[in-house]
């Protein structure tokens, strides 16, 4: 950082070659409302309790108006102290008042940028800007973010921002946007089809709904000094009603296959998956909140097919990108919505660029001895909850978790039969789990090192559990329980040269310690 | 890697039981007429304890293996569950050394090589000082000389 923050950006550095897009920007002035609107939702509540509550006490008047004050000045703050600027090398972004925060990303780095608009962004003509980078993301942080500018200014650095090799476009800093880009043409892989609303119920989305809802409810409950859920508790335990258990299981299970269905359309609505003449591929959605994620599709290390378990008895999947630069909240790396198998492939198909979708490979199996190890996982938790409580729990308890058991056994099983892998010329892929069933297609060129662990009791049966490293994605994909030999085997032909020299030595007892 | 190892993860395990077994001796001692699950717990942290502190370290020592070559860097750690871990010169990102409390007073070092997946850090564990030190120069040099970051 050459120029300081304080310079007045009519001197730039160098007075002979003046480069508008090194000027500084602050982000949109109507954020100073918009982020109160988008942030403090929850807070209006606690607001009305506080004005209402009451026999209009001033005390109250007086705190419910500080909160808002502060919220504004807070707000005010942010803007004030937060400025960015778009060099020839890289994006800049100052931010903080108490503790300053200077963030600078290479823009050969950059490697996804993500515009996501709230309703209150929205109706103020605004979009979050959030810039990733290959390195991985630390949870709860959010890399490079500009939130918000205005949503033609966010077009215009999507553009720009993931143009490689081309020589920025000088954009005036007055009148930013203002030149119109032309839109260039732009491939549709895929988008919406409304009979994929069928796969909405399926995907369990109704009763995530309902749970984040009821979190949010008893919370406010909890503010008010009510206590609802202990309350019904309590209840319940004097009456105890097998009738009135099973009705709430219905009423829960009706409530979330209703709600799923608008809930499946304000997060997909308007889907469309193209690949963009700049060389990336674009997600759009959203009905209320709309999001565009760009992903640089050189970057792009593979795909994963998502099949929740209902959702695949429907023989439907959903797909995801593996790739680096993506933030880990709000399925951010999500390429296909809910929708039928063979839509899942082909789409998976497209974005490699391949003749056929890896995942659809013929999978090899996992020994026997995986299958035993996958049923004594899945059961053991549950047979030991069973235990406890038939020692120290009330006698009528035990016999829940006891029901739970082959249950258990059979998502072990299933999970087993999950397991397999395929290597092609290009993709090494692996299936594992089953209540998400994930297939995942990994480059090989992606793979970055190997971790391979061998617990005792798989020492004993002979497997081992292969985990492929790679910078996208999840960081790490597991071959889970895959026979010794041909697991190594599959290592080392997955990435030439990388395991061999250990392989050799590590069956010659000692002769790694030659380094000491 | 280095025979001091066993003395640091046996310091270690030790500070280790300890701390979890001394507070319960204190109440035991301090009590009137503890219950018979205190003694037991007690007990039985005891004999975990030592059995745990004889047996990992010298178990753990036998398991453990580092090689480096001019293309990767390779560990095999743990002792009832192993891990072996490989990540290519080319695809390494940082090389830190960081030395424990413990380690320093026995002159050790550890290693630590990550790559650009959050997954994959493949740490040496049990260095002698000199020998982390050159083992830094030298992979960092090997690194310098490969670009690209495979990100």
């Amino acid at each position: 950082m050459s120029t300081p923050a304080e310079v007045p950006s009519g001197l730039p550095a160098a007075p002979e070659f003046v480069e508008p897009l090194q000027e500084w920007h602050r982000l949109h002035v109507r954020m100073l409302v918009v982020r109160p609107l988008n942030e403090s939702i929850a807070m209006l509540v606690p607001i009305f309790v506080l004005l209402f509550t009451g026999n209009g006490e001033k005390w109250r008047l007086i705190a419910s108006g500080a909160t808002v004050a502060m919220i504004l000045a807070f707000s005010y703050l942010i803007w004030r102290t937060t400025r960015y600027r778009i060099t020839d090398d890289q994006v800049e972004l100052h931010t903080g008042l108490l503790t300053r925060k200077q963030l600078a990303v290479p823009r050969d780095r950059i490697r996804t940028v993500d515009l996501t608009s709230k309703p209150g962004h929205r109706i103020f003509g605004l979009s979050a800007v959030r810039i990733g980078t290959g390195q991985q993301d630390v949870p709860g942080t959010d890399g490079l973010t500009l939130d918000a500018v205005t949503q033609q200014e966010a077009e215009r650095l999507r553009l720009l921002l993931l143009q490689k090799g081309v020589a920025p476009k000088a954009v005036t800093a007055d009148e930013p946007g203002a030149e119109p880009v032309p839109l260039p043409e732009s491939e549709v892989i895929s988008q919406l089809d409304l009979k994929w609303l069928k796969f909405a119920p399926l995907s369990l989305s109704g009763l995530v709904a309902i749970g984040a809802l009821f979190g949010v409810l008893s919370n406010y409950a909890d503010d008010l000094g009510l206590h609802p859920v202990q309350d019904l508790w309590e209840w319940l335990f004097e009456n105890p009603s097998f009738a009135l258990f099973a009705g709430f299981l219905v009423v829960l299970a009706v409530v979330g296959l209703v709600l799923s269905i608008p809930l499946y359309i304000l997060q997909f609505w308007n889907y469309r998956l193209t690949r963009e003449p700049d060389g990336t591929l674009r997600v759009q959605r959203g009905l209320l909140t709309t999001r565009s994620v760009s992903v640089e599709e050189q970057r792009l290390r593979g795909v994963d097919i998502q099949e929740p378990l209902l959702v695949r008895a429907g023989k439907g999947a959903k797909l995801a990108a593996v790739t680096t630069g993506l933030g880990s909240k709000g399925e951010s790396n999500l390429l296909l919505p809910p929708a039928p198998l063979s839509v899942a492939h082909q789409v998976s198909r497209d974005v490699l660029k391949v003749g056929n979708d890896p995942t659809t490979l013929r999978l090899r199996k996992h020994p026997f001895a995986a299958l035993r190890r996958s049923v004594i996982r899945h059961v053991m938790p549950w047979v030991v909850i069973a235990v406890g409580l038939a020692v120290w729990a009330p006698s009528w308890a035990w016999p829940i978790p006891a029901a739970i058991v082959p249950l258990a056994a059979l998502v072990g099983w299933d999970n087993y039969r999950s397991l397999g892998n395929a290597l092609d010329e290009r993709y090494l892929v692996t299936r594992n789990n089953s209540l998400v069933r994930s297939t995942v297609a990994l480059q090989r060129t992606g793979i970055i090192g190997w971790r391979i662990q061998r617990s005792f009791f798989q020492r004993r049966s002979g497997l081992m559990t292969i985990g492929a490293t790679t910078a996208a994605g999840a960081g790490i994909y597991h071959v889970t329980d895959v026979g010794e030999a041909h697991g190594l085997a599959l290592a080392d032909e997955a990435v030439p040269d990388l395991l061999r020299p250990f392989l050799i030595d590590s069956t010659v007892d000692g002769q790694a310690e030659r380094n000491v | 890697m280095s025979p001091k190892s066993v003395l640091l993860w046996t310091m270690q395990a030790a500070v280790f039981w300890l701390v979890l077994f001394v507070p319960q001796l204190i109440v035991f001692l301090l009590v009137s007429n503890p219950p018979t699950w205190e003694l037991a717990l007690l007990v039985a942290t005891g004999v975990i304890g030592v059995v745990h502190t004889a047996v990992e370290p010298s178990w753990r020592y036998r398991v453990h293996r580092w090689e480096t070559t001019p293309d990767a860097v390779y560990t095999l750690s743990g002792w009832l569950n192993q891990e072996w871990r490989v990540a290519p010169v080319s695809r390494i990102q940082t090389i830190d050394t960081k030395r424990g409390p413990f380690q320093q007073m026995l002159g050790l070092s550890t290693v630590t090589v990550t790559t650009a997946s959050a997954a994959g850090p493949v740490e040496i564990e049990g260095l002698e000082h000199e020998l982390a030190q050159r083992l830094v120069v030298e992979l960092t040099n090997t690194t310098q000389a490969t670009p690209g970051d495979a990100t």
